[in-house]
């Protein structure tokens, strides 16, 4: 197993295009099956596939797998590990890159038990070396950088963090191949309904910008500045586990150790004093702008722009100067 | 109906961290903690255990200092503890855990089998997943809300828009994120009740797992090195006037082209 250098992609949709972040690692399974001298391909299974072959193709990939089956949107997990294991068998990959998501989390979680591979997670960096892959992932709240490679020769599955690549063109002419599952007969967790949330639409570890709020705010009702000048700048709305633990936003929004990693062009902290549990989770964004009105608040010793003040008079004035400066 | 909670130690999370000559965590040079969104899990299986009866049994895979572990989640209000420990099992990867976690679940009784939807050290959220696999189970994962009847679970998972509903027929493993509930501080009693619970402890020996299959012997992974990332450099501080903060705020955006 794993001895053709070709790098795959397990590619997921959003509704018929595929995700960002499956575009990001098509450019780099590219680059690294160049480096190895083989070809990269991405399999995307679930209605919309067929269409979402086509930006798979441009961003590198040479044969795209695609299943359309409804049952990959109505079933969780089993349909998409059966699907993939199969075709892992059958084709023998190098290697298997997956985005940090839920979804693939799962996915990747059972395959690499049904057939023995091994996983590094939250990678940051992938590298060719000889004949083997060097991955580097931050340990231990980013206090560590260590890079792990794998013990043995059969298809090595990676978890990727969104943004740590480009996404980039590399077009590829179009190659689509029909994959038809053999699916086993376990019980399985069926999906009977999805519930929409305004407030948790804009994706955290997507958004360019993050506006989030801590304990400084004060009370609950002073999170709308964060949401005003969030909007302001199309960013998605952050909070420090203070401001989720007081039940002031719900938990998808908290940032650090035990909420999301982001990784925006510009991190906005409004009353957040800089804990190691919330740094953990933002400090590698390129721009950290930190508001607080205490000096010695631990978040100015690594925001790029610490701004000492009074959060409530200088969110407001700041959301106004940026749509004015945006024209709107 | 019986429910066991998969806990882990791990790291507190502001210890500083350092690998040894094997390259692994000095555990011994850390405090350690319950990993917090286990204490999610084992809150979640005592609420269903008052809902619907039977035993809430802790599992854990660990060094023997992970009694500790284990005597927290039995002070809250489980009824036993199982920890499996082995010299054999240090460095082993998420597959090795999955694995033995499930042979020993396999010598346990349970309906629902309850996880932390990842832990703060490793954070491969790969385990409830594995575990489900090797135990031929379904799996409901990054559950916000759980609820039993009829021998289904059915739970509310976290999705990008919002959430789905997903449902499975018991046996299941479910996996929680936080805030799915506020778990319970041990009371005095309960700490006090907790030393005399039943912690069973089991070798590999004990599970029938050879020792080549786990710890750095089965390891599908290995670390080559670390290094410690460059801290961020502090950048300016100013203190001005409210107009004058905000106008500066945005200036330096325009500097560095995001606006």
């Amino acid at each position: 197993m794993g001895t053709a250098n070709v790098i795959w992609v397990y590619a997921e949709l959003s509704g018929k295009e595929p995700k960002k972040i499956a575009l990001e690692l098509m450019t780099k399974a590219r680059e690294l099956a160049e480096a190895m001298g083989g070809s990269a391909a991405a399999v995307v299974l679930g209605t919309g596939a067929r269409t979402a072959a086509e930006k798979l193709a441009q961003h590198g990939a040479s044969v795209v797998y695609v299943a359309e089956d409804e049952r990959f949107g109505n079933v969780l997990t089993t349909p998409h590990a059966d699907a993939l294991s199969g075709l892992i068998k059958e084709k023998s990959p190098r290697a298997v890159l997956f985005g940090a998501t839920n979804s693939s989390k799962d996915i990747a979680a059972r395959v690499s038990a049904r057939l023995g591979l091994g996983v590094i997670a939250d990678a940051i960096a992938i590298q060719v070396n000889g004949n083997e892959l060097h991955v580097v992932n931050p340990a231990f709240g980013g206090s560590l950088l260590v890079t792990s490679t794998f013990t043995d020769a059969n298809t090595a599955f990676i978890i990727a963090r969104a943004k740590a690549f480009a996404a980039e063109e590399r077009p590829q002419p179009l190659k689509i191949e029909e994959v038809k599952p053999v699916y086993t007969a376990a019980p399985q967790a069926r999906i009977t309904g999805a519930v929409a949330q305004p407030e948790a639409r804009v994706s955290l570890e997507e958004a360019n910008v993050i506006v989030s709020g801590g304990r400084g705010l004060g009370a609950p009702e002073n999170f709308k500045l964060v949401e005003e000048l969030a909007q302001a700048f199309e960013a998605a709305v952050g909070a420090s586990r203070a401001a989720v633990d007081a039940g002031w936003i719900s938990y998808p929004h908290q940032v650090g150790q035990t909420g999301k990693t982001v990784k925006p062009k510009v991190y906005i902290a409004c009353g957040i004093s800089g804990a190691i549990q919330h740094k953990v989770g933002m400090q590698t964004s390129d721009i950290i702008i930190a508001i607080n009105k205490d000096p010695d608040a631990p978040i100015f010793s690594f925001a790029d722009l610490g701004v000492v003040g009074d959060l409530h008079q200088i969110v407001p004035l700041l959301a106004k100067e940026i749509r004015k400066r945006k024209g709107a | 109906m019986n429910i066991v909670v998969c806990v882990k130690q791990v790291p507190d999370t502001t210890a500083e961290k350092r690998l040894d000559a094997n390259l692994r965590l000095d555990r011994a040079s850390v405090d350690n903690i319950i990993n917090p969104f286990d204490e999610y899990a084992i809150e979640e299986g005592l609420r269903l255990q008052e809902a619907h009866g039977g035993e809430v049994a802790l599992l854990c895979m660990g060094t023997e200092s992970a009694q500790e572990t284990l005597r927290k989640g039995l002070a809250m209000g489980a009824d036993r503890g199982v920890l499996v420990t082995d010299p054999a099992l240090a460095g082993s990867d998420a597959w090795a855990t999955s694995y033995v976690l499930a042979q020993a679940l396999k010598r346990m009784s349970y309906d629902v089998i309850l996880c932390g939807m990842q832990t703060t050290d490793s954070g491969t959220a790969q385990v409830p997943g594995g575990v489900a696999e090797f135990l031929g189970l379904p799996q409901l994962t990054w559950a916000n809300k759980v609820e039993i009847s009829d021998g289904k679970a059915t739970i509310q998972r976290q999705s990008d828009a919002g959430y789905d509903v997903v449902e499975a027929p018991l046996p299941v493993v479910i996996s929680v994120i936080k805030g799915i509930n506020e778990p319970r501080y041990p009371s005095l009693k309960g700490i006090m009740q907790a030393r005399r619970k039943e912690l069973q402890i089991w070798s590999l020996d004990d599970l029938g797992i050879s020792q080549d299959m786990v710890g750095v012997l089965g390891a599908k992974t290995k670390v080559l090195g670390y290094s410690r990332p460059a801290p961020r450099a502090k950048g300016q501080l100013i203190q001005e006037d409210s107009q004058t903060a905000a106008t500066r705020i945005a200036d330096f955006l325009v500097q560095a082209r995001v606006l």
